[in-house]
């Protein structure tokens, strides 16, 4: 195949390049193996990208190829030798006197390499011997096993530790995706997907390798299908060389069987930008909790709140809603925001944003792949009723504003526009445009059709939650709102995420301490009212009213130590004889109320106490020179009495300190629970 | 086609500044500033005219030797200039008109934003520069 013949052009150059001043390469059969793969590789890097081949390429004879500076040079690097070894290796072999990296230049140069790696001086005589191959370090996984051991190298192919691999032509061109496994500065905690390592690492938007980017835009496709973690590093054997259309296919073939059991659309393989049931449903139940109504917008302001809590730098979060707002509204709608919010939360789980949003995140293709969510009111069905009806006027919104804007382009409109709206350019123009919308709606429904695809729904382990779920949990919303929100929302969530333990403790906790707060409560109702049977401030309800007599005492001590207890005790004292009879006459009370009536009771009858106390004390005085004796028995009962009581005031006073206590022990545990789950969480969320 | 464009606030400090490369760009910066001068006064002129009918294409502001700039303010008092090469005769009138409501929607949009503060200079929509780089000459 093409890697073949490139090794026989590659060693007849190598032959060939004798002629040129440079001494006789001799390369044992696995070293020419090598390194004709990994001059393949790098040529094909040059080949595929868009012009990123050296200008130089064209003076080059056909027949032969060059290898791209930049995957040489990131090749090099990966050597792991000081920078001023590598300028001296590019030097020796003559590719900065010839200008570009032949295969001869490069063959010498991964013969440098291999002696420079085997300690030897960089020097001319040192090829001529016989070295083990040059080591490349690749990412953890597997480029350390390729090359390291030159021992077993033999004239086929180093036995690496592979999974599932069908065709021997796979390995071969895993091991060149393996070898173009770049050496840039962050390396993916993912499986390694070999050919675009700078495009779905953790790196920030401003992304420096350009060069590579041209090629690794071509194995778009598959890569994502490598973030699958069945299929290990050779994962998605893109970005070969000669050989890519085949490999490609290959590739997509084994992916398409070896991972997933039900195949979506081939055409829509970005995986990682799609968006699975569970997470619709978690976006769709954030967008109802900051707007009730799922058929109309969410204002910029609102959603700017929301999305800043995800902690999101300002600029990527504007990126995203330039990417999501379609219609540049100012205004997210239903499809809008999940697709924000689905880029947010691949964002924040190391994807780098998109240049443009992709298919599977456009408004219509949302709205036509969840029709009928699973909404759970009637609301959903008016909703799922409209949808077509919104799309439709929302297509027509953005066709008319394209059709608008390319009228606005075309030179032949004269007039000015004197609005400085958008809306109102766009109104005083769609007067004049009502035939186009006309032929708009034919457009639209065209372009909606095309683009919604049969979603299968039952793809339940798809890769986005695979590679998602490997470092945290898929939908877990970088905001988290559940704690300010509406119970329905957070228990939504409960059902919704599997790792929502952490927030059912926080619910339990919480009502763990409710529950605590009413024992508390209740059990000081209940101590009251036994210290007050105790010392006879609450007579058992059905003794009370056979016992006229005797009860006339402990009447008249209860009623006054029931103003005690609640206030006035200097009023008591006035006050007790007036009040004899007339708690007397309310002995049937039920006796929950006896504090509060005895107090209404002292209230009233204080009123009128105070005005009549004097006679009234003076007249109850002289007809009962007998009470007087009983007024000083009562005296010494209502101190034994008020002594009980303070000494249950006591008691009472360090049980509630004690239940404070408690309290306060169950918060402190609470805060701890919330702190570890708080610990817990940012290993997940980050 | 544009040699360079320019976002100016209505404070007069530059929101977006943008210039083709092969030029000393400090010469468009300035060129731009003087022509603040110029739109300030189109603008005071006709405010006291038409105060209704003010329109946003001021239209040329003024010509040099080598560069004509022209001048569009929205009713926001955000004023746009654009640097042409008087060498590109070819530019007529209505296309100027035209990449200037471009300029325009494309502000617009990045308005939209609401990540975007108002008075902030406009860096972080792609939109906005691709637009740019639509208009401006291409570099050969």
């Amino acid at each position: 195949m093409e890697a073949a013949a490139a090794a026989a052009a590659a060693a007849a150059a190598a032959g060939g390049g004798c002629g040129s001043g440079q001494p006789p390469l001799l390369l044992s059969e696995g070293e020419q193996q090598c390194y004709s793969e990994l001059f393949a590789r790098c040529a094909g890097a040059a080949g595929g990208g868009p012009g990123s081949g050296p200008p130089e390429a064209a003076r080059v004879a056909p027949g032969t190829a060059t290898a791209a500076a930049g995957p040489v040079a990131d090749l090099f690097r990966a050597s792991q030798l000081p920078s001023e070894t590598l300028h001296q290796i590019t030097e020796l072999c003559g590719a900065k006197r010839v200008g570009y990296f032949g295969a001869t230049q490069f063959y010498i140069a991964l013969k440098l390499i291999a002696a420079a790696q085997s300690g030897l001086p960089v020097r001319i005589e040192s090829i001529k011997c016989e070295l083990p191959l040059p080591r490349f370090m690749m990412s953890k996984n597997d480029g350390e096993i390729r090359f390291g051991n030159p021992a077993e190298l033999h004239g086929t192919k180093v036995q690496i530790p592979y999974l599932t691999t069908e065709k021997n032509s796979f390995k071969r061109m895993d091991d060149e995706d393996k070898q173009q496994e770049t050496q840039s500065p962050t390396m993916s905690p993912l499986a390694s997907p070999p050919s675009s390592p700078p495009h779905y690492q953790r790196v920030p938007l401003s992304h420096g390798y350009s060069k590579l980017r041209s090629s690794a835009e071509q194995m778009h496709p598959a890569p994502y299908e490598a973030r699958q973690p069945l299929v290990q590093p050779e994962g998605s054997s893109s970005g070969g060389p000669g050989t890519k259309p085949l490999r490609h296919q290959a590739s997509l073939i084994r992916s398409f069987s070896v991972e997933r059991e039900l195949q979506d659309n081939s055409s829509y393989p970005d995986e990682p930008w799609r968006i699975t049931e569970e997470q619709r449903e978690y976006y769709v139940n954030q967008f109802r909790s900051l707007q009730p109504d799922p058929s109309s917008f969410i204002s910029g302001s609102v959603a700017k709140n929301f999305f800043t809590k995800s902690k999101l730098s300002i600029p990527e979060l504007s990126y995203i809603w330039e990417l999501s707002d379609a219609d540049c509204d100012g205004a997210l709608t239903l499809p809008e925001f999940c697709a924000a919010f689905h880029l947010i939360v691949a964002r924040k789980n190391g994807y780098p944003l998109p240049e443009g949003l992709p298919p599977t995140l456009q408004p219509e293709y949302l709205q036509a792949a969840f029709p009928k969510p699973k909404w759970d009111c009637q609301l959903f069905d008016s909703y799922s009723e409209s949808l077509p009806a919104n799309q439709q006027p929302r297509d027509l919104n953005r066709m008319e504003k394209t059709s608008v804007k390319d009228m606005a382009d075309l030179p032949v409109l004269t007039q000015d526009v004197t609005s400085d709206d958008k809306q109102a350019l766009k109104s005083t123009i769609n007067e004049a445009l009502s035939k186009d919308v006309s032929e708009d709606p034919a457009t639209s429904k065209d372009s909606n059709s095309l683009k919604a695809r049969p979603r299968s729904r039952s793809y339940s382990s798809t890769s986005i939650e695979e590679a998602m779920k490997r470092g945290e949990d898929p939908p877990t919303p970088p905001p988290r709102p559940q704690k300010t929100h509406s119970r329905a929302s957070s228990l939504d969530l409960n059902k919704v995420f599997q790792p929502s333990v952490p927030d059912i403790l926080i619910i339990t906790t919480h009502s763990m301490v409710k529950k605590l707060w009413y024992i508390i409560l209740w059990n000081c109702m209940k101590l009251l009212k036994r210290t007050a049977t105790k010392s006879g401030l609450l007579p058992p309800p059905p003794a009370l009213p056979p016992r006229p007599c005797p009860s006339q005492s402990e009447q008249v001590s209860e009623a006054e130590l029931l103003p005690q207890l609640s206030r006035a005790p200097s009023q008591a004292a006035e006050s007790s004889p007036a009040k004899k009879d007339v708690p007397y006459s309310q002995p049937p009370s039920k006796p929950i109320r006896r504090k509060f009536r005895p107090e209404n009771q002292a209230t009233e009858n204080q009123e009128p106490s105070t005005a009549a106390s004097g006679p009234a004390s003076a007249a109850t005085m002289k007809p009962h020179p007998t009470v007087q004796k009983q007024s000083s028995k009562q005296k010494k009962a209502i101190q034994t009495a008020i002594r009980k009581n303070k000494e249950a005031n006591a008691v009472l006073a360090r049980l509630n300190s004690e239940l404070q206590q408690q309290l306060k022990e169950v918060h402190q545990e609470r805060i701890a629970l919330e702190n570890q789950l708080e610990q817990l969480r940012p290993v997940t969320v980050l | 086609m544009a040699v360079c464009i320019a976002v100016i606030a209505k404070e007069n400090y530059p929101l977006y500044i943008r210039s083709s490369p092969t030029e000393n760009e400090l010469k468009f910066h300035y060129m731009v500033h003087t022509s603040l001068d110029v739109v300030d006064e189109k603008i005071s002129a006709m405010g006291k005219a038409l105060v209704d009918q003010r329109e946003l294409y001021l239209g040329l502001l003024y010509p040099t030797e080598d560069y004509k700039v022209y001048g569009y303010v929205t009713n926001s008092k955000v004023k746009f200039v654009m640097v042409v090469d008087s060498s590109n005769t070819a530019l007529r009138d209505n296309e100027i008109r035209s990449m200037f409501r471009k300029l325009h929607n494309s502000y617009t949009d990045v308005m939209c934003n609401p990540f975007y503060n108002p008075g902030d200079r406009i860096q972080s929509s792609r939109a906005f520069d691709n637009m740019v780089t639509s208009m401006m000459i291409q570099v050969c």
